[in-house]
């Protein structure tokens, strides 16, 4: 950084990696300018709760925002709404906003998220298939959620079951469409997935698994689905889910390395030296599983990558080693997943009891690199965030130990 | 603080408490949590996370933190102190005494 003058941070994104960096930087007494720039209305907010308590709340939702007003000017950090970059300009390091507006930076952030990918079928658009990323279109799907209207929602994975739950608790119809022959084949072992299928079904949900669709069609005012099967599914609403796609135009218009996302090396920076990514935009190499190029969506990466990137944007050398950790919820269950389940061989699956289960995964050489539970969160958040514990120690647990329910976890952790 | 105005409610028992654990106890409507830290000493605070309203009892205690269970909010639990994302509110406390091997919460 030039010497001198007060150093300049811009974060690019407004979401909780964005919004965590600018605190993680005031946190580790970074004295410069912080400015974060997010595209949208609001100041960063949570998306987690925008498929389930924006949607099922009884009061009209409110955005949980992560930062008052109060806290960003308790820490000196400037947030600008409305405020879409344009080009960053790495060699006058400066970014353009979209007003022509141009900002000095000595170090950036890029947490640009990721964007709802979309439906390529005939006759999907804009008015006829609905996305769920803001709190606008939280609102606006909350809306349609009404008692005996008819969802269909396409795709079988976190998002598009989250919704289905809360589209039921809100008393509308629902039928769900996955292509897979089960639902979230890339994220869960079967058995689990077995589980959450079960409680949809449960709930009145129609799941159709292994089920393409031709096309969707206008019906008056309403819209109809074309299974393969031939069937016509007539809905009030139709919803998509099938992933995300990471926000990298700026960074690539930059010249910036891009992999399945903003590549970053192992302490989140960029081929830039003074440009770093955080969140679901970057990929990066993960040292818990032998440098594999992971990029994550998902709400706990965010926060810790944010975390992160401001240390390493202080000139910190750390390698971002967290194990990745999901969850979600859905009715009365919730889903949670610490560490690679792709990494494993083998499965010991240990029975917690009122119907929940931890699926333990080992990889070929005993060492335990992921976990997955199912089951009431009181049940089951204890044992996965020790589990995650052994992953992160790289532990080899006895298997017999990890199946008995009455051999407390804790105690494998001393080991 | 003004002990005299203290409220002793009787818990449970010392034992039913492992060493750095935590324990739901609900009473006239309220839920707390009672912990019991590494170094055999009791404390307790208000039973659910500042951020989501969640049963912090089902949640882990390490040395002097209790986890949220739902998002891993982390408190000291003998002074309440939020230790960082996503929780910044801190928890509420509560005098603990031991007496015959009962544990009471001090309530106003």
């Amino acid at each position: 950084m030039a010497g001198g003058a007060k150093p300049e941070f811009i974060v690019i994104g407004a979401g909780e990696a964005g919004a965590r960096a600018a605190m993680a930087l005031r946190e580790n007494g970074f004295a410069g300018k912080v400015t974060i720039l997010g595209d949208e209305a609001h100041r960063p907010y949570e998306r987690p709760p925008l498929s389930k308590a924006a949607l099922t709340d009884a009061d009209e939702p409110q955005a949980a925002f992560i930062l008052t007003p109060d806290r960003l000017d308790e820490h000196g950090i400037a947030h600008r709404a409305n405020a879409p970059v344009t080009t960053i300009d790495r060699a006058a390091h400066e970014v353009h906003l979209e007003t022509g507006e141009r900002l000095r930076y000595d170090r950036l952030l890029i947490a640009t998220g990721a964007r709802a990918r979309k439906l390529a079928l005939p006759g999907a658009t804009p008015e006829s298939v609905h996305y769920l990323r803001t709190f606008e279109e939280a609102r606006a799907l909350r809306s349609r959620l009404t008692p005996g209207s008819h969802i269909a929602i396409i795709g079988g994975g976190f998002i598009g079951l989250e919704l289905a739950a809360s589209a039921r608790a809100r008393g509308a119809e629902v039928t769900l469409i996955e292509l897979a022959p089960r639902l979230l084949a890339r994220a869960v072992p079967a058995a689990i997935a077995g589980v959450i299928a079960a409680r949809h079904e449960a709930a009145g949900v129609r799941l159709l698994l292994g089920t393409g669709i031709e096309r969707i069609e206008a019906v008056g005012e309403r819209h109809a689905i074309v299974l393969s099967t031939g069937e016509r599914i007539v809905c009030d609403g139709i919803f998509a889910g099938i992933g995300a796609v990471a926000e990298t135009a700026l960074a690539e218009r930059a010249g910036l390395a891009i992999e399945n996302g903003i590549a970053v090396d192992e302490r989140l920076a960029t081929t830039d030296p003074d440009i770093f990514a955080a969140g679901d935009c970057c990929s990066f190499p993960h040292a818990l599983y032998g440098g594999r190029r992971l990029r994550l969506e998902a709400w706990r990466n965010a926060q810790d990558q944010g975390n992160a990137a401001a240390k390493a944007m202080l000139g910190g050398s750390d390698a971002y080693d967290a194990v990745p950790w999901f969850w979600s919820d859905q009715y009365d269950l919730t889903l949670q997943i610490a560490g690679l389940a792709d990494e494993g061989s083998e499965t010991v699956t240990r029975d917690l009891g009122d119907g929940a289960r931890l699926d333990f995964h080992l990889a070929a050489d005993g060492r335990l690199v992921a976990a997955s539970a199912v089951g009431p969160n009181g049940k089951i958040a204890r044992e996965v965030r020790l589990a995650e514990m052994l992953i992160a120690k790289r532990a080899m647990p006895d298997k017999a130990a990890l199946a008995d329910v009455s051999v407390k976890l804790k105690g494998l952790l001393a080991g | 603080m003004n002990t005299a105005a203290t409220n002793w409610i009787a818990a449970c028992d010392a034992d039913e408490i492992d060493e750095e654990d935590v324990m739901r106890f609900d009473h006239d409507g309220r839920t707390y949590a009672i912990y019991r830290s590494p170094d055999d000493e009791y404390f307790a605070t208000d039973g659910l996370c500042t951020h989501e309203q969640i049963h912090l009892a089902d949640g882990l205690v390490m040395d002097h933190i209790i986890e949220c269970p739902k998002h891993n909010g982390r408190f000291d639990y003998r002074t309440g102190q939020a230790k960082g994302a996503p929780v910044c509110v801190n928890l509420k406390t509560y005098p603990v005494k031991l007496d015959g091997g009962k544990v009471f919460l001090g309530l106003a």
